[in-house]
Formats: C-alpha cells, sequence, structure tokens
C-alpha cells in the first residue's frame, strides 16, 4: 500500500452527497435512481467525481455500483424496462436532458468490460473502428498514427506492433483488456468507466492494468468498479462504498479505508461481511 | 489404489457398460446416416456418371422423345436459383436481423417468428400454388420469373431462421462494445455483428440454395419447364428438377439415363458451391 502514503493532502471530510472543489467536478450524480421494471436498484445516489483522478465504486455484489457506472453513458437505455431518475451532469450538462444523443455521449465516454471483448477483427480494426466509426481521422496516415498512439498509451504498441493485422481475439486475455482499453482512448474520450476490469486477468495482467489506470488518470477521469479493496486503495484517489443500492460512504480513498465514518464501510473493508 | 467394496464394483461395472452401450447406440446411428448417404452418392454417381458427355451441356432438351441434353435444363436451373436466392437470401437476412437484433422477444417479433417457422414447414408444392395464383394466373403464362419467386419463398424461411440462430450466439459483448463505443444501432449489426456470424449466415444462405436448387414442386406451377432453348424470363423455363420428373418416368432409356445425369448434376453443383464458399471464406479469414 505504499501508494496510499503518496496520496494528495488530506481532504475535508465529506458526507455521503460529497462535493469536491467546484471547478475541477466531471461527473457530477444527483439523487440518481435506477429502476429495473418495478425493482428499485439503486437509490438516491449523489456523488461528485473530480477530472484527471480515479474513483473507485465498491462494495458487495448486486450492491448497485455497476448499474450506477451504467448510467453514467447511458448503456442501462440498452436494456429493456431499465428506468433511470435524477440528475446525471457531465461539465454541468444533464446527459439525461432530451436534446443529448446518447450514442454522442458514449463517444465522450469510454467503456471497459469484466470481460475483454475486442471484436473478431484484426488488432488495427479493432482500435480504429472508433476512429472511423466517428470520422476521426483525415487521412489514412492520420489514422496509422492514431492507432499507434492509442496502443502505446494503453502500453501494448510494443507487444503488437509486429502483428497489428492478427486477430485481436488471439491476444491473451490482459493484452485483449488493453487492446479494449486502447480502442476506447482512441476517440478521445473525456472520462473511461471500467466495469471490473481485472476479474478476468490473473495478478500480472492485473498489475500491468493497474499501472496503466494510475498513467491514464493524467489525462482522465476514470470510474472503476472494483471487487478488490486492494485494488481500490491502490489505484484510486476517491472511493465510494455502496450497499444494498444505497451510497453508504464516499470520501477520499485513504479516508475511507483507513478511517471510515460508516460502520457498515468498516464492516466490509475488513472483511465482516460481503 | 484402494479395492472397491463388492457392491461399489459391481455397481462400477454396469455403469461402464451402460455407458459403452450408450456409445455404440451413437456409432451406429451416426453409421446407419452415413453409409444411407454414401449409397444414394453411390448410385447417383454409378447411373449418372454413364450418361456425362458434352452432349449434355450444349444440347438442349429434346422435344421427339430421344438424345438431346440438359443444357437449357441447367441454364435455366442457373437463372432461376440464382434469382430466387438473391431475392430470397438478403430478404431471410433481414428478418433474421430484425428477430435477433431489433424485434427480439416483442410482440410483433414473436408473430414474425411462428409466421415464419409456419412458411418453413409448408409443404413446397403449396408455395408453387401461391406463386401460381398471383404471378402466373393474372399474366396467362408459366414464367422463368414466377418459377423464380417461388424458389425466393422457400429460401427466405431458411435464411432467416439460421440468420437469427447464428446472429444469437454471438456474444452479447460485441454489442456492449460497440454500443460503449458511440455505435448506432444499425452500425452494431452491419460492422460488428454480422462479420462476426458471417461464416453461419453463409451456412445459412448454402443450405437454402441447396434446398431450392433440388426443389421441383413449385416450379410444376411456376416455370412449367421447357424443352425448347429460351431465357426469357416472361416465358416457361427449363429447369433440371423438372427435366428429372418428366424424364425419370419416360420410356425411353436415353431419357431416363439423362435423368440421373441431371440429378448428378444437381448434386456436385451444390457440392462444388459448398467447397467454393468454404475455401474462400478460409481464404477470407486468414486475410
Amino acid at each position: 500500500m505504499s501508494r496510499m502514503e503518496t496520496i494528495a493532502p488530506p481532504r475535508p471530510q465529506v458526507s455521503a452527497s460529497a462535493r469536491v472543489e467546484s471547478g475541477s467536478v466531471k461527473v457530477r450524480a444527483r439523487a440518481v435512481s435506477v429502476f429495473y421494471g418495478e425493482k428499485q436498484a439503486l437509490f438516491d445516489v449523489s456523488l461528485d467525481m473530480p477530472e484527471k483522478s480515479v474513483s473507485a465504486l465498491i462494495g458487495p455484489s448486486g450492491c448497485g455500483k455497476s448499474t450506477f457506472l451504467r448510467s453514467i453513458n447511458r448503456m442501462n437505455d440498452t436494456i429493456p424496462g431499465c428506468r433511470v431518475t435524477g440528475e446525471i451532469a457531465i461539465d454541468g450538462d444533464n446527459i439525461n436532458d432530451k436534446s443529448v444523443d446518447p450514442v454522442l455521449l458514449r463517444a465522450q465516454v469510454g467503456m471497459v468490460f469484466q470481460k475483454p471483448n475486442p471484436f473478431p477483427k484484426s488488432i488495427f480494426d479493432n482500435v480504429a473502428y472508433g476512429v472511423r466509426l466517428h470520422g476521426l481521422a483525415e487521412s489514412k496516415r492520420d489514422l496509422d498514427q492514431i492507432v499507434e498512439t492509442s496502443l502505446i498509451k494503453a502500453g501494448l504498441w510494443d507487444e503488437v506492433k509486429d502483428r497489428l493485422s492478427a486477430s485481436g481475439m488471439s491476444l491473451s486475455g490482459g493484452q485483449q483488456q488493453r487492446l479494449v482499453i486502447a480502442r476506447a482512448i482512441a476517440i478521445n474520450p473525456e472520462i473511461i468507466l471500467m466495469d471490473e476490469p481485472c476479474s478476468a486477468l490473473d495478478p500480472i495482467a492485473t498489475a500491468k492494468i493497474e499501472e496503466l489506470i494510475d498513467e491514464l488518470k493524467t489525462n482522465f477521469c476514470i470510474i472503476i468498479v472494483t471487487h478488490s479493496m486492494a485494488q481500490a486503495a491502490r489505484v484510486s484517489q476517491q472511493t465510494a462504498f455502496f450497499h444494498l443500492g444505497k451510497l453508504i460512504e464516499f470520501g477520499p480513498t485513504e479516508q475511507v479505508f483507513t478511517n471510515p465514518r460508516d460502520t457498515r464501510t468498516q464492516d466490509y473493508i475488513t472483511g465482516r461481511f460481503g | 489404489m484402494k479395492t472397491l467394496a463388492p457392491h461399489t464394483k459391481a455397481r462400477h461395472f454396469r455403469r461402464q457398460a451402460i455407458d459403452m452401450f450408450m456409445s455404440g447406440l451413437c456409432i451406429a446411428a451416426a453409421g446407419i446416416g452415413l453409409i444411407m448417404l454414401a449409397l444414394i452418392l453411390w448410385m447417383l454417381f454409378s447411373k449418372g456418371a454413364a450418361g456425362l458427355s458434352l452432349d449434355v451441356f450444349t444440347k438442349p432438351m429434346s422435344s421427339t422423345g430421344t438424345g438431346g441434353g440438359l443444357a437449357n435444363a441447367i441454364v435455366g436451373s442457373l437463372i432461376q436459383v440464382g434469382i430466387g436466392s438473391m431475392i430470397g437470401a438478403p430478404l431471410g437476412m433481414m428478418v433474421g436481423v430484425y428477430l435477433s437484433e431489433v424485434g427480439k422477444n416483442s410482440r410483433f417479433a414473436s408473430i414474425v417468428r411462428f409466421v415464419n417457422d409456419i412458411l418453413l414447414s409448408a409443404p413446397s408444392v403449396l408455395i408453387g400454388l401461391f406463386v401460381y395464383q398471383v404471378a402466373v394466373a393474372p399474366f396467362g403464362s408459366f414464367s422463368g420469373i414466377a418459377g423464380a419467386l417461388a424458389l425466393a419463398l422457400l429460401a427466405m424461411p431458411v435464411v432467416a431462421r439460421t440468420t437469427e440462430d447464428i446472429l444469437r450466439l454471438v456474444p452479447q459483448a460485441y454489442r456492449d462494445g460497440a454500443i460503449a463505443l458511440g455505435s448506432r444501432e444499425n452500425e452494431v449489426v452491419r460492422k460488428v455483428i454480422l462479420p462476426a456470424a458471417f461464416g453461419g449466415i453463409l451456412t445459412g444462405i448454402l443450405l437454402a440454395v441447396a434446398r431450392i436448387a433440388g426443389e421441383t414442386a413449385p416450379l410444376i406451377f411456376t416455370s412449367l419447364g421447357n424443352t425448347n432453348w429460351s431465357t426469357d424470363l416472361t416465358k416457361p423455363m427449363a429447369s433440371l428438377p423438372i427435366a428429372i420428373y418428366r424424364y425419370a418416368g419416360s420410356p425411353s432409356a436415353d431419357l431416363i439415363q439423362l435423368a440421373w445425369t441431371g440429378a448428378l448434376l444437381i448434386t456436385v453443383g451444390v457440392l462444388m458451391l459448398n467447397v467454393v464458399s468454404r475455401i474462400s471464406l478460409a481464404a477470407m479469414r486468414r486475410g
């Protein structure tokens, strides 16, 4: 936990509906509730996630953390019967406003899933997919450049530069996960959502992804759902603890892990349930 | 290893015997199927190959009762099966995409799926009669295009069904990945789902082509058959299945021989189509 010591100076104590210093807020959630049909999966969640840092969402299975994550890029829209209330704003703009096209929203909010999901296309075409889709490259040269830069940023370039035309599926699990991260950052999003990105990976691949997350936070607002409390402690600056669909506690990671204010948080992080 | 108690041992042997018996049954069933197929192919080749000559491919069918070839039937079949597939396969693919990606479990999709299954199992003679009513009777003439339409109607439900089945096998993770990158619904389907399922969809199309290439009943009421050389889509058109049907029952030995040869040509044609598309698919995969 050496990285814990390098965390920025302790922030003032924050309540569950925490606010960080205004100006740096990237994603603001206010009274967000999510329903699957009649069943309510998320209750009145309010929190502010700052830009250029990593926010971790932790909690036992079924606590609503993934549901909350998926409402930030409106992936919940694709689930029949799913309804989101409350307000989620990116840079102050409500993403659930009628004028917002979810397709354009998702171009700004990248997502990495639990199981690596490269398309059954070449490594190059995987990274180029979104770039071509949104017309972000002006020429073939430009496209090549974007693909290379994205793979470099994702720490995969050296491993694949000689076989860009090989199938993305031919890579190992950890490489595949870095490939889909490259695919996500190639379209230059501002926010990257990660839904348990390491739960299907071995410890070495996990360490590489965590290193990558640490580098990416200099440019992106990263929101990561994780089952591993050690991972949350290693990679995040803020941690939100969810339980039974409610946000129990949100604050600087160091404080949440060393001095939780809610007994449920304490019970969870000390392994008493979950 | 410790020795097993007597009753455990007896049980063990019984389980082993049942296991072997079941495996034997499966192998026997597979063997019977394979032997039947081999016998059919053997008969087809031994009887059909004897009649193979240049005349078969160059001369049209005889109108006098002896001699002649199958050239007009071959070309007629190619035209009708070709047009039928070009209409039926894309329509079927679109139905399959609708059922799997758009309609899913909606009420309308369930109805479409049900109707498609009925169409899939409808006797082909019924399809022929239907097309007769809508595309032959009103124009007062049997025609090649009516034959092609009947074949298209037969191909469509096969392609629709296999396309839906194959698309449902494509992992949801591909769809989620594509949506999360900001793809629209049609882009998810066109750029990710269809390419991923291409091999399977192609298999479905080939199945459909193979099925309609051998259909006789729907053509009797639509393109009728023609002993003369004709590629006019508005006129009656010859085809291999109808040539086989007419010749197989004829008293003339060389016409019966031509019927066998025609059956062999259909089989080899379908086989070649399968082989060629498999090879090109494999080549595409390798890039």
